[in-house]
């Protein structure tokens, strides 16, 4: 039982990471259709982004935690957006009307482009960051000395993931903005006819995605304490699975899927075997995918008209 | 002549459309097309299907853009402008299929034509709908894509007005509705015009509707407008008749 709740811990926390990317992915799928390949390397961006920021601060003498946390937050969130900004400007609006295989096709280019990029100015050697934010509650004491832990980090990562869904979906569902973004995924061109920048729009929706991944990324390094150029596709892949999992195009979807993939691959490391993880993530998908062709909370593509 | 038509020599019109012509790719849409809207008129443009009506009302709206020619809005040359900077200008449309966001409320599809607004202005537009398409308020939470035709129609124009538009440009709103709807629709827009001076361009395939409602007329044959003229005049006309109004008024 203390096993189980220790697992299921780690899952919803791991899993939170895996949603907040997974939202960048359904958001650009809903507006324009396309998956953008890029993301999971705008996530490792974060990474590195905010382990600069934590380096330099310390350089400087600035180790306030609270402040190193939040500057960390600002200058990623801020190199992301930019990051996420250009990638469409440059790779995948000038292929809008285009057939619909070349911008992923660019966003495949874009992410080797940028894996590479880390990869070369940051070596490709792991870059650890010692544990920042220790210790936890003790919620459970069995006997065997099996704990149950809830660290701060996770409490951390878990809250962060709240505030940040409720303020999301709050932005999309109740301000002018949001009705904006929502306009455009459904039908571009009466957007357009109602006086909606469609193109500001759809860079909108890259911006946010992207801040999102930044969160997450901070998140991860701070977590796990290592990372490295690869990271990003790991999780750029999960993370798209959480999409496709709650339905793509579906916000909540990818929240909850991102948590299902999360706790699928803890539960299985935790009782099977780590190695086999990605398998029981990806047979699970398949499994919902033949009874939910939609995923599990996506709308089915015929509509009435 | 009718009055609207006499006092046009004198004044710039709201709308000028001269010389446009608009393709699809390689594809001719439109020749050469020439039309005038005077403030406070109601304009039709009537054709059969597939003459080229609906892309005259997309290429105003600059989507597409026009290869050749100018439209004017007041004076002022609007064929290069984006779709989104050209809807700033207090013309609004209600397109062809009506095109009501599916997923959305009533009132969010209302809001939506409403984005270009101050927001103080909004709940006396809403109000004003709300009026003139009672039914639209006993449904303002249910979405978009459950209405019937009639009500999305309503729902299409609704949103349309709510901009405060000066110009309104209606695509083909009685298409695929009950004939009691039409006409209640059309009341509407007569209303419209004549009570807040609502100057309305208005591409229709139903004819008869259309030219009695109208102040002037033009015909719309593969793209080429072939005649124009008052709504009365038009009516009464052969070539218009047997091509048109085929199997009797409704």
């Amino acid at each position: 039982m203390e096993y189980f709740l220790q697992q299921l811990i780690n899952g919803i926390a791991l899993g939170s990471i895996y949603g907040l990317i997974a939202i960048g992915y359904t958001m650009v799928y809903g507006i324009i259709g396309m998956i953008n390949f890029a993301h999971g390397e705008v996530f490792m961006i974060g990474s590195f982004v905010s382990l600069s920021v934590f380096l330099a601060l310390g350089a400087l003498g600035i180790t306030f935690l609270p402040l190193v946390l939040i500057v960390m937050l600002i200058v990623a969130m801020a190199c992301t957006s930019l990051w996420g900004w250009t990638v469409e400007r440059v790779a995948y609006r000038p292929l809008r009307g285009s057939f619909r295989l070349a911008p992923l096709i660019t966003a495949i280019g874009m992410s080797i482009f940028l894996q590479n990029f880390v990869q070369v100015t940051q070596g490709a050697r792991i870059k650890p960051l010692p544990p920042q934010i220790e210790g936890g509650l003790t919620l459970m004491e069995g006997p065997g000395g099996i704990t149950v832990q809830l660290s701060y980090m996770q409490i951390i990562i878990i809250a962060t993931t709240i505030v940040l869904m409720a303020g999301f979906s709050y932005l999309i569902n109740k301000t002018s903005l949001g009705r904006q973004q929502r306009a455009c995924e459904q039908d571009r061109k009466m957007a357009a006819l109602l006086g909606v920048n469609v193109d500001r729009t759809i860079s909108l929706t890259f911006v946010l995605g992207a801040s999102l991944a930044a969160v997450a990324g901070i998140m991860y390094l701070l977590y796990y304490g290592v990372i490295d150029f690869y990271i990003g596709f790991i999780a750029g892949v999960k993370a798209f699975t959480a999409a496709v999992l709650g339905g793509i195009g579906s916000l909540p979807g990818a929240m909850l899927g991102g948590l299902a993939i999360g706790l699928i691959e803890t539960f299985w490391s935790g009782y099977f075997s780590v190695e086999y993880k990605d398998v029981a993530a990806f047979s699970i998908l398949a499994i919902v995918l033949i009874f939910l062709p939609s995923g599990l909370l996506g709308r089915p593509e015929v509509e009435k008209v | 002549m009718s009055v609207a038509a006499q006092q046009q020599s004198d004044r710039t019109p709201l709308l000028a459309i001269r010389g446009v012509e608009t393709f699809y790719g390689k594809i001719q849409a439109l020749r050469s097309v020439d039309v005038d809207v005077y403030e406070g008129e109601i304009v039709t443009m009537i054709g059969a299907n597939g003459a080229g009506k609906s892309t005259l009302m997309m290429t105003i709206c600059g989507d597409p853009q026009a290869r050749a020619g100018q439209i004017l809005y007041r004076g002022e040359d609007i064929t290069r402008l984006p779709t989104h900077d050209i809807m700033s200008k207090s013309i609004a449309q209600s397109p062809e299929g009506r095109r009501v966001f599916p997923r959305m409320t009533v009132m969010e599809n209302l809001q939506m034509g409403a984005i270009l607004e101050d927001e103080k202005d909004f709940d006396d537009d809403l109000r004003k709908v709300f009026d003139l398409f009672p039914r639209l308020k006993e449904r303002r939470g249910q979405r978009g894509g459950t209405l019937s035709g009639g009500e999305q129609q309503m729902l299409a124009i609704g949103r349309a007005l709510m901009s405060r538009p000066k110009l309104l440009l209606l695509d083909e709103p009685s298409l695929g509705l009950a004939p009691l709807i039409v006409k209640q629709i059309f009341e509407v827009i007569r209303e419209l015009n004549r009570n807040e001076g609502l100057t309305v361009f208005l591409v229709e395939q139903n004819a008869f509707h259309a030219l009695r409602l109208a102040h002037r007329g033009y015909v719309m044959v593969n793209g080429s407008v072939t005649m124009t003229g008052t709504g009365a005049e038009l009516l009464a006309r052969d070539e218009v008749r047997s091509a048109y109004l085929e199997g009797g008024a409704h």
